[in-house]
């Protein structure tokens, strides 16, 4: 693989500036008072402070990017705000960094973040926990700068546990369904899963830094150090941290959260688990490429294992019924596109599809809220059909979004997926660009089903749902009607030089993670473009055919091949198998540990020592009989034969 | 002629029948006058090695232990009454409190 | 300063005393009275940490006096950067766990407040003692005021539980005393040291035995302060005597009395055996490893909050002694401010759970569900006091076990890749049980009665919570305590004896602080 990748960290022009800590500052802090004083506030002005104080974030997120895009190529805002762990060679300080990576990052997540908050003021106005919410929601936001802005491991590793906190307490934010409250702890369990290998990652690097006199986990140190370290060290490392990135980004084989974790309001699921927190893993990778590209195998693994994810979370998508499953599998398998693009080494190409992908997917999953909201919680998209007329805005930027996603030619998603298609083809991996290309059929295909099977066709549900059936306040589709101008025009920052373009992100972001050439002619390059456009329109046209006339094409398809509906329907048993050969496993033998081993051995042990001493008492206590005389007769015999010791002895 | 040793066998003999008093008689008040008889026993002897010796620490010693007696008859006396009223007995065959 | 760690020490005593007197009727004066008398120590403590100095490495505020001089035992106290938390650590306890009190004790409150203050007393002595028969006798006092708080204001089976813990300890500690008199006596009997027995630390660092004895004196100090951790196997004493204790009882032994088994390792076994640890500290590195794993999986599946927790001790301390066997400074200090850390954190849980028992008289998670409605700022409370047990980042559990996995990896790499294990179910644990006593619907009628906190129990709660932030977000005073004595302790454990200059095994403080600061160079 390796298409000679012009990794030039250059040595970046740092500025030292001393604002970049206000942006989590400020969500932290309409975090606390929320959690302190929201409950006593009326409805509106919790929701005001809320989007306050990430508008906040973002207005001085825009300055700091417009100073890094003003400045020389490569220019880095640096905030050393304290030392945070500093004893013998650990020293981890808390500062911030914003260059073009983090600020495209940090814009996103402010960005799209603000439109989310503003949404949720709509979409939450009826929960009497809604304090609570903005309160996490502030928090997660928060958590998620501290990612991002984060100059090393650790510092990273505190957003990282930060967001997934987050994670846990919104997912299981209806915490009275116990269902929901286990999604959110199954989140953070796999995680955690994640995490640990996250933790032995950086202990693996600190320690190879150590060695070359330079022991430290500053991303900067770490990539140009990469060069100098054992390969095997590196590639170790490589792989530890990815499995920490297959968990936050919901990849094989740690996927199985992000579906369960659609328990939550639909615009956490939008804002956590589609535009910000699960691409996590990406940044990751993208913040170490310098790192990653002195581990060609770790790079291959994570290549196959993003395709793999693409099309077997695509291949899910498929039949799933719920809306939300739907988008969550459809995120799974794009998430799995960016890590592809990572793989292959064309770090700029994923952050590109991150960024196009948080506004369609932020776009689509408020669309499927609002739906949600004006059916009255109603998820099953068998039950829905012909809403176009009662929620055009909602129709028309859900129908956006979808055309993005699709990769349909001059919206985002075309661009950015076509970017990694091409990049994966270059580098030589024709079997996984023939998977992607694959997984991008199908997303179009599922994708228009939704479409169709929510907006077209006829009514399937309730009646007396569809009466009150209704568009949903401003608050609601304002941020629908801006993110679609995004998920539109998105991709126009990346067009390619093969279409007249300038790939002005890639070319700003090179800095950060490297430049990543094209070695392909026009032509091919063309060729390629065409055939990805005509397996997105191969994909929606079958699907808008097939559904048109409702549900019925999916239930013959599960009278035919009942056992291969349910598997795709179960997501290949996966879950279950976890549950019930790992989870179910271990509490079974931590039961058998405790009444077995805890119970039934050490503490046998310790309790037989007791008896033993009992039973040695016990045979001695029949001397004791109460009656002065036989006490008195004992001594007697003592003092006889001690002195008839003593006598014989003297005698001797 | 009267020996030390002499003295020596009739304190050994006291002892003894002091001894067997005590371990034998079941009768509180009876083995409690064999302890008296075990300390005059006991006394005796000190006496006689004491004069045999031309040492007055043995006079000392008995004059003590008389005196201890005297105290203990007057304690021990008072432990039986009280024997006595609580249990309606002085045997000390039926006096178990501290058995097993 | 001269007379500061004595008057710390015993002005519990003096309270108890002084407490002695008062009626046993008046309880509102014996509280407050008792909640008084217990601010006086820990406003000594304050007073000793701005007393104490950071910078050096060796042991300050020294007092120093001859008690049995014919057998070289002497009065001789001093502290250094570790057992000065463990002081602060205490001297905080003590105060809220007296606070806590009346809410938990309904019998014979007097002879209670007494027990906790001559405990504390005690728990002070075996922190700044540096002779170390004058240890053994506050290791074993300690017992004393412990027994009688579990078997006497304990639960069903208290009897049982004080025993079990009385006798277990006892068991680890004979050996030791025989360990402590060995040592003491084999230095009288080298001509170079003196000719005359002694006891002190200070001069048993000069001591030079044999590999062999070396090897057994140490296995009996192994076992007498695994016992206290406790290690796996040897913890089963652990769960029925929390189960058993009351709430405050509970707190203390595992806030502060678990503590010193850990803290024995760091101060008597690391400095005086070099040459045998590189034998035993892959074993207490694997056994601690196991108790990591073990502690948490029998944790899952407890059905009793209070056991549970006391499980997760079982885990924790294991991470703990992981850090300890590292045997390096990141490892070690780590290992130190977990120490600190988890009683914080564990004081807490027992605390929150001592409430909860108060007001249900059950502590079974199957009685509950639902509470965050019930009892929101309980609830949320309860939230922090897990996230900060699980070691999430910004929180006190987070720094000591980073460094203690940090540490370790340099040295047990394979011990590590399984110990970080602890992390996914120590998650798994906490956050079940969470969600089993807070989420879900509330569906015993029993719990629709319950309470929120009081502004006792949030006085109580308060300053854990505030100290947990603080030490997860700004560790520094703690750390840079923590260092110079840590580096210390590793550079004579670490030391290889030269038998035949005793000196060459007594590095110079100043070389030890030298090296901190140059590796801080490198940089």
């Amino acid at each position: 693989m390796a298409a000679p990748h012009a990794h030039e960290v250059a040595r970046a022009a740092v500025e030292t500036v001393d604002f970049l800590r206000w942006i989590p500052a400020a969500p932290l802090a309409g975090s606390l008072f929320l959690m302190l004083f929201g409950r006593r506030l009326p409805r509106p002005v919790v929701g005001a402070v809320a989007c306050a104080a990430v508008l906040g974030a973002f207005a001085l997120t825009v300055t700091a990017f417009l100073q890094v895009a003003g400045g020389a190529a490569g220019t880095v805002l640096h905030d050393h705000i304290y030392s945070w762990i500093h004893l013998a060679e650990l020293d981890v300080s808390a500062s911030f960094n914003l260059d073009a990576l983090s600020g495209t990052m940090c814009l996103v997540i402010t960005g799209v973040g603000f439109l989310i908050h503003v949404y949720s003021t709509g979409y939450m106005s009826h929960d009497p926990d809604h304090a609570r919410y903005f309160a996490y929601l502030n928090l997660f936001t928060s958590a998620m700068l501290v990612l991002i802005l984060a100059d090393s491991l650790p510092l990273m590793f505190v957003g990282w546990e930060g967001v997934g906190l987050c994670s846990y307490l919104l997912i299981g934010f209806w915490y009275t369904d116990p269902a929901k409250a286990s999604a959110g702890k199954k989140a953070f369990v796999v995680n955690r899963i994640g995490d640990a290998a996250f933790i032995l990652g950086m202990c693996v690097l600190f320690w190879a830094m150590a060695d070359l006199g330079r022991a430290s986990l500053v991303f900067s140190d770490l990539n140009t150090a990469a060069t100098k370290l054992d390969s095997g060290i590196v590639l170790t490392a490589a792989l530890l941290l990815f499995i920490g990135a297959t968990g936050k980004s919901a990849q094989i084989p740690l996927f199985v959260w992000l579906p369960d974790a659609m328990a939550g309001p639909t615009p956490v699921s939008a804002l956590i688990h589609a535009a910000t927190m699960v691409t996590a893993g990406v940044y990751l990778i993208a913040r170490l490429s310098g790192l990653y590209v002195e581990a060609p195998v770790a790079l291959n693994v994570i290549a196959v294992v993003g395709a793999l994810t693409a099309f077997f979370a695509a291949t899910v998508g498929l039949v799933q019924n719920d809306i939300k499953k739907v988008l969550a599998y459809s995120t799974v398998s794009q998430l799995g596109y960016m890590f592809l693009a990572c793989g292959v080494g064309a770090f700029g190409a994923g952050i590109f599809h991150v960024v196009t992908h948080a506004f369609f997917k932020a776009l689509l999953f408020l669309g499927a809220g609002s739906v949600i909201h004006g059916l009255h919680e109603e998820q099953d998209i068998r039950k829905m059909g012909a809403l176009r007329s009662k929620m055009p805005v909602t129709w028309a930027t859900f129908v956006v979004g979808t055309l993005a996603i699709a990769g349909v030619p001059g919206l985002s998603g075309f661009f950015s997926k076509d970017e990694i298609l091409a990049a994966t083809f270059d580098s030589g991996h024709h079997v996984l660009w023939a998977i992607g290309l694959l997984g991008a059929a199908m997303t179009a295909f599922y994708m228009t089903r939704l479409v169709v099977l929510t907006f077209y066709g006829e009514y399937r549900g309730a009646p007396e749902v569809l009466e009150k059936a209704h568009e949903s306040p401003a608050s609601m589709t304002l941020p629908l009607v801006v993110l679609a101008i995004l998920a539109a025009v998105g991709g126009y920052m990346g067009v390619p030089h093969v279409l007249g373009g300038h790939n002005q992100f890639g070319e700003f972001l090179a800095p950060v993670v490297g430049h990543h050439e094209l070695h392909l002619s026009h032509g091919t390059e063309l060729g390629l473009m065409a055939l990805s456009i005509g397996a997105a329109l191969g994909g929606i046209l079958f699907a808008w055919r097939r559904y048109s006339a409702g549900v019925t094409p999916d239930e013959r398809f599960e009278e035919s091949r009942p056992d291969l509906h349910a598997l795709l329907g179960n997501a290949y048993y996966v879950d279950s198998t976890y549950q019930h050969g790992i989870a179910d496993r271990v509490v079974d033998g931590s039961r058998a540990l405790w009444k077995g081993v805890d119970v039934g051995i050490i503490d046998a042990i310790a309790n037989g020592f007791a008896s033993a001493a009992r039973m040695f008492g016990d045979s001695w206590r029949r001397w004791s009989t109460g009656n002065v005389q036989h006490y008195a007769l004992t001594l007697l015999i003592g003092v006889v034969t001690m002195i008839a010791v003593v006598v014989a002895g003297g005698a001797r | 002629m009267t020996t030390p040793a002499h003295f020596m066998v009739l304190s050994a003999m006291l002892f003894a029948i002091g001894a067997v008093g005590v371990i034998t008689r079941r009768n509180v008040i009876v083995m409690f006058m064999s302890v008296e008889i075990m300390l005059n026993a006991a006394n005796l002897a000190f006496i006689a090695v004491a004069n045999y010796l031309g040492n007055m620490n043995g006079h000392v010693v008995v004059l003590l232990v008389m005196t201890v007696a005297a105290a203990e008859a007057a304690i021990g006396l008072a432990v039986i009454l009280a024997m006595f009223r609580n249990r309606e007995t002085v045997r000390a065959d039926e006096i178990g409190l501290l058995r097993y | 300063m001269y007379g500061l760690l004595t008057t710390m020490i015993l002005s519990p005593a003096a309270a108890a005393i002084l407490l002695a007197v008062v009626p046993p009727g008046a309880t509102v004066l014996l509280r407050r009275l008792a909640l008084l008398a217990s601010l006086v120590p820990f406003g000594l403590s304050v007073a000793v940490w701005s007393a104490y100095d950071p910078a050096i490495a060796g042991f300050q505020l020294v007092e120093r006096t001859t008690w049995i001089s014919q057998l070289g035992i002497s009065y001789y106290l001093g502290l250094d950067g570790i057992s000065l938390l463990l002081v602060m650590l205490t001297t905080l306890l003590t105060p809220l766990v007296l606070l806590a009190a009346p809410d938990q004790i309904h019998t014979r409150l007097k002879a209670y407040l007494i027990s906790m203050l001559l405990l504390e007393t005690t728990m002070l002595g075996t922190l700044v003692a540096l002779d170390l028969i004058l240890f053994y006798v506050f290791w074993e006092l300690m017992l004393i005021p412990m027994f009688l708080i579990i078997g006497i204001w304990g639960g069903d089976r208290r009897v049982y539980a004080a025993i079990k813990f009385f006798l277990f300890t006892m068991v680890g500690s004979l050996p030791m005393l025989a360990g402590i008199i060995y040592m003491g006596l084999s230095y009288g009997a080298q001509p170079d040291l003196g000719g005359s027995p002694s006891f002190a630390l200070t001069d048993l660092y000069g001591l030079v035995l044999s590999n062999s004895a070396q090897f057994w004196v140490c296995l009996a100090m192994i076992l007498a302060f695994a016992i206290k951790v406790p290690m796996w196997p040897l913890h089963t004493w652990l769960p029925d005597a929390h189960v058993e204790a009351p709430t405050g009882g509970s707190v203390i032994l595992a806030g502060v009395l678990l503590k010193m088994g850990t803290y024995g390792f760091v101060r008597f076994v690391m400095p005086l055996f070099p040459d045998v640890l590189p034998v035993f500290m892959p074993w207490i590195g694997t056994l601690a490893v196991i108790g990591i794993i073990y502690g948490a999986l029998v944790a899952m599946v407890q059905p009793d909050m209070k056991k549970l927790v006391a499980y997760s001790s079982v885990s924790h301390l294991g991470f703990v002694m992981l850090g300890i066997a590292s045997m390096n400074v990141i490892g070690v200090s780590g290992a130190v401010y977990q120490m600190i850390g988890h009683g914080l954190s564990t004081g807490a849980l027992f605390l929150l759970v001592g409430m909860i028992y108060e007001r249900r008289h059950t502590r079974m998670i199957a009685d509950f569900g639902g509470l965050w409605r019930q009892v929101p700022m309980y609830a949320s409370c309860f939230l922090i006091v897990t996230l900060a047990s699980i070691g999430l980042p910004g929180l006190n559990g987070f720094i000591g076990e980073f460094m203690i996995i940090v540490g370790t990896f340099q040295t047990h790499p394979g011990l590590t890749a399984f110990a970080v294990s602890g992390v996914v179910l120590g998650a798994v644990y906490m956050l079940w049980m969470y969600q089993r006593v807070m989420f879900g619907p509330l569906e015993n009628p029993e719990n629709e009665k319950l309470t929120d906190m009081t502004p006792r129990e949030m006085c109580v709660i308060g300053p854990l919570l505030l100290l947990i932030v603080i030490m997860g977000v700004y560790p520094k005073p703690f750390l840079e305590r923590i260092e110079t004595s840590v580096a210390a302790t590793v550079e004579r454990a670490t030391a290889t004896a030269v038998v035949e200059r005793p000196s060459a095994r007594v590095p110079e403080l100043k070389v030890a602080h030298a090296e901190t600061v140059s590796t801080g160079d490198n940089r």
